[in-house]
């Protein structure tokens, strides 16, 4: 059967893919940052899952003005890296399961999730740079991805709690999936940042700490963080943070921090980044 | 009568929330449009005209054709979009920061490089009114 055995929370901040992309990983700048990534490249080395399901959001790419759907589940057999207004990155193709994509939509929908149903689907950077921080630059991604957007863009996000109770639900899906697959799921965006009009530059890293020690010992009560603290308190793009709380639902109720780290800046953001192992 | 919303006393911050959403509709279908190539190409030829296909009021037309990035926001936009329309004109995502912000890039890079705009003073309307 299927089973769930680590989950990663992992900021996708687009100038990491850019710093990759141009080789400049090592310089003054993102060195610190990749740095504190060596440990969790190593990681998953040793890990090695079968399939990552990945939780992220799409910033106008595949999803523009047009169509917004809350929670849209990739069911493609592949998801192309998208043309951002940039050229697309020159990472791999990353490549589905449509079996499991099947079977948890399905799952979902029954378990009263009603999520949107992607057949085909352009991935942003919001899935490729995290890929491109836990795996590095590989020719081909070693294992397949099932991706989840999540609307974090035209408010309201989902809330925290309804994610985690998403997360619970993915994890229901993907523990009744009769083949051998060991999956790491990953929450990815934030930590605090505004992007937008006077008060761009936001950072509150106080916060994100005491947002990270919830979300890892206490989750029940850090799904419940209301809207309007993550926009005041961690910036109106912050609130990208709710997509963590349908990574940790899909883990144990203890889990062991593996690894954290955390830095400020990557461009207009605040990196943070852990590693949980279910107990 | 304007609803109260719960964000409205957070200062330097215009949330896309669904009416600013609706308003905003076709002015960030025209900056999305500029994701392309070929479309930039069409509105590099003929800016006037290819604004014009697209259902704007008057007001969101002028911003967008003056980069008045703050405005654009105010009048519906969101960052993801606006930031295409940017990137037309080869301003990246910390520069164009350094704009709204009204610090330019060199001040605005600095203050991200030294831990970012506290939160400290910044999270009421209130406290942005005694500068
Ligand atoms: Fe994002």
């Amino acid at each position: 059967m299927a089973y769930i055995s680590s989950g990663v929370a992992c900021s996708h901040v687009p100038a990491l893919g850019v710093a990759s992309d141009k080789g400049i990983t090592g310089d003054d700048y993102y060195g610190p940052i990749f740095k504190g990534f060596e440990y969790s490249r190593a990681w998953m080395e040793a890990e090695k899952p079968d399939l990552v399901f990945l939780v992220y959001n799409d910033h106008c790419t595949a999803f523009d003005a047009r169509i917004i759907p809350t929670f849209a589940l990739g069911c493609a057999s592949e998801y192309p890296p998208a043309d951002e207004g940039w050229g697309p990155r020159p990472v791999p193709v990353v490549k589905g399961h449509r079996g499991l994509s099947a079977h948890i939509a399905q799952s979902l929908v029954l378990d009263a999730f009603d999520i949107t149903i992607m057949n085909e689907m352009e991935v942003d950077h919001g899935l490729t740079v995290p890929m491109t921080m836990m795996f590095g630059q590989p020719d081909a991604w070693p294992c397949p991805v099932v991706p989840l957007a999540v609307n974090v863009v035209q408010y309201p996000a989902p809330l925290g709690s309804r994610c985690y109770a998403l997360g619970k639900a993915i994890r229901k899906a993907i523990e009744s999936y009769p083949e051998d697959l060991k999956v790491c799921v990953f929450g990815t965006g934030g930590m605090s940042h505004q992007l937008q009009h006077q008060r761009a530059g936001l950072i509150n890293s106080e916060w994100d700490a005491r947002f990270m020690d919830l979300l890892v010992n206490d989750p029940d009560q850090g799904c419940q963080i209301e809207h309007i603290e993550y926009l005041r308190e961690a910036g109106s793009e912050g609130i990208e943070l709710v997509m963590w709380y349908v990574m940790r639902g899909a883990l144990n109720e203890n889990v062991e921090e593996k690894h954290r780290f955390y830095h400020v800046p990557a461009s207009n953001t605040a990196v943070g980044h852990l590693i949980l192992e279910n107990r | 009568m304007a609803e109260q919303k719960p964000y409205d006393d957070i200062p330097g911050t215009i949330v896309f929330d669904s009416d600013q959403a609706a308003k905003g509709y076709h002015l960030n279908q025209f900056c999305i449009s500029l994701r392309l190539q070929v479309n930039r190409d069409a509105f590099k030829a003929d800016p006037e005209g290819y604004i014009d296909q697209y259902a704007m009021t008057a007001d969101q037309r002028e911003a967008a054709l003056n980069q008045e990035w703050n405005r654009l926001l105010e009048l519906g936009g969101n960052i993801y979009y606006t930031s295409k329309l940017a990137a037309y004109h080869g301003i990246n995502f910390q520069e164009l920061a350094g704009l709204m912000t009204g610090k330019g890039s060199t001040a605005y890079r600095a203050m991200m490089v030294a831990g970012g705009r506290s939160i400290e003073g910044n999270r009421y309307k209130s406290e942005w009114q005694d500068d």
